[in-house]
């Protein structure tokens, strides 16, 4: 039988507040356990919330930029549960008053566009980090990140693939980079997400009962979790199991999710207003203020990169989801003037530099600049684009400015004609087999020719220049 | 409005009370006496025209700048621990 997936989202995204959601504890990542905390934020008996007023403004731009409605009126409630990664027994969070509510992102696949639904946007406290020990002690608890504010994006069950997925969490995490909600630090825990899916025969109209899985931490593990689940609920169906409501979690390492313990009862949280913290009221004027504030989103970038520097659509897509990749893309290309040059180098050498080394767009080690004069090296003739490789790769090891490169390894090319024409004369008395062939009207023997004399050179022979002169020179015998 | 043992049972369960059997049949009587006077006294009111109570105050948008503070000393932090290791809170070990 046919089955369709079908996936819907939780996202959890650190804001980039200073201070945390309800005191003046800092939100900075790390630190010694439990020295970002005060009686807040550790649940004293007495301590107040106060919200910080950053949280709602950041949680409005989220919301804008998705295109949802922004509540007038809004509400804090309390969560109850019992976990010691929350010191108050609950959870301040939004029940039926969130912050934004009825968004959406376009997204493209395959040439495909579609609308993927975002149902809610709320402000909530992030949990501190429990560490199980392994000699069997107990668990630790370090509440520095117990009150970090977070916002939780909640999407409609409208994706129906692995691909969807990532395209539309992509696409999420662009924006909130965009617009500096979030850092988005998936390596630090900034940027999480659920996953619920289940499955169904293909033209059924009810969905299947499903599961969920939950703190994803990196775009892999989310596909790969969307593909295991999707595969693993079929199997189940089709060799005539069920499905059980309950939450799975994804192992990594095995690439496989398995069942925590399932849930005996609906789980009751007992939602109730927050008597500590007043109703949040949001006029037009403040929802004006904040639209202002919103920048250039990647969508507009995207095409404006096609349509002002001219670069390929496909280059344009990949180079704008990353801002800082962006950013140094648009720093480079208005620097060179030579735009395409530039996304050439983006996309090959810069990206596979990226991923070998696993870092970061916001790590590039050299500026903007040297990428930008290296292309203009390239483009005056100064060096030849094989040589260029060779600078690259010391500009991300040292940073150094290329011109300096070049002056200082001696790489420059060689347009000095009497200094090609000696290596031609013994390349081609080296070679009589060679020259012999090419003679007989085997015109690939030119090339290994060529190859020898790059060789000699160190790829520094100026090419045209050794075309030139070479084929002078065999036409003399 | 009837109150039945297993509501007494189910609400002690999620706020983590360990009550008695004695105790449970006590509650179960007095929630059902409590339940029944609050519902009878509205039910007296016409509450068609007022809307949900929202805060005891009627104040709104109360909010702090983002601006960090001094955290207190670990110290102090976890002088109420019961127990404590390695700068952290030690508590018996939850696997969820």
């Amino acid at each position: 039988m046919e089955y369709e997936v079908v996936i819907g989202l939780e996202i959890h995204a650190e804001l980039a507040t200073k201070s945390k959601i309800y005191c003046g504890c800092t939100t900075e990542f790390g630190g010694e356990p439990n020295t970002h905390c005060c009686p807040g934020c550790i649940g004293m008996p007495g301590a107040l919330p106060v919200l910080n007023k950053a949280v709602v403004e950041y949680a409005i731009k989220a919301g804008l930029a998705t295109n949802c409605e922004i509540s007038h009126y809004s509400r804090q409630d309390r969560k109850h549960y019992f976990y010691p990664d929350l010191a108050k027994a609950y959870q301040i969070s939004q029940c039926d008053y969130p912050l934004c509510r009825n968004g959406y992102l376009e997204i493209e696949v395959n040439g495909e566009k579609k609308k993927i639904g975002i149902t809610r946007i709320h402000i909530e406290e992030d949990a501190g980090k429990l560490i199980h020990d392994e000699y069997g002690r107990g668990t630790f608890v370090d509440y520095n990140r117990s009150g970090v504010p977070l916002i939780e994006i909640v999407t409609e069950p409208d994706m129906r693939s692995s691909a969807e997925v990532k395209a539309f969490f992509e696409k999420l995490k662009a924006i909130l980079e965009y617009t500096a909600v979030s850092d988005c630090k998936m390596q630090e825990g900034s940027l999480r997400a659920d996953i619920n899916l289940s499955v169904r025969p293909k033209g059924q109209k009810e969905f299947g009962v499903r599961t969920e899985m939950k703190n994803l931490n990196s775009i892999r593990a989310i596909v790969r979790a969307v593909e295991f689940e999707a595969k693993r609920q079929i199997l189940e169906l089709e060799y005539g199991g069920v499905i059980e409501r309950e939450t799975r979690r994804w192992d990594d390492v095995k690439g496989e999710s398995y069942s925590m313990r399932t849930k005996e009862e609906a789980t009751d949280y007992r939602y109730m207003p927050d008597p500590d913290l007043y109703p949040i009221y949001v006029d037009q004027e403040w929802i004006e203020q904040i639209r202002a504030t919103i920048p250039e989103l990647p969508d507009d970038r995207k095409k404006r990169f096609i349509s002002e520097l001219g670069i390929p659509e496909y280059d344009a897509s990949i180079i704008t989801a990353s801002k800082p990749l962006a950013d140094f893309f648009e720093a480079a290309a208005k620097e060179s003037k030579n735009a395409k040059a530039i996304s050439n180098w983006v996309m090959g050498d810069l990206m596979k530099k990226l991923n070998d080394t696993g870092l970061e767009p916001s790590d590039i080690p050299f500026a903007p600049g040297n990428l930008a004069r290296l292309v203009s090296l390239i483009d005056e003739n100064v060096i030849s684009g094989k040589i260029a490789k060779q600078v690259f790769d010391i500009m991300w090891e040292t940073g150094e400015d290329p011109a300096d490169i070049v002056e200082k390894k001696g790489l420059k090319v060689v347009t000095d004609t009497d200094a090609i024409r000696s290596v031609i004369i013994q390349v081609i008395s080296a070679n009589p087999k060679s020259v012999e062939d090419y003679k007989s009207g085997k015109t690939k023997a030119m090339g290994f020719l060529i190859g020898q004399i790059m060789r000699e050179t160190k790829g520094k022979a100026d090419p045209q220049a050794v075309n030139r002169l070479l084929k002078e020179e065999l036409d003399k015998l | 409005m009837a109150i039945t043992k297993e509501d007494i049972e189910r609400l002690a369960d999620l706020a983590r009370l360990n009550l008695t059997p004695e105790e449970i049949e006590k509650l179960t009587g007095d929630m059902e006496t409590i339940i029944n006077y609050s519902m009878n006294k509205l039910n007296e009111l016409n509450t068609d025209d007022v809307q949900p109570m929202e805060h005891v105050l009627p104040v709104r948008n109360v909010f702090r700048e983002d601006i960090c503070e001094q955290s207190f000393d670990r110290e102090d932090i976890l002088k109420n621990a019961p127990e404590k290791a390695e700068g952290c809170f030690l508590v018996p070990k939850v696997v969820e």
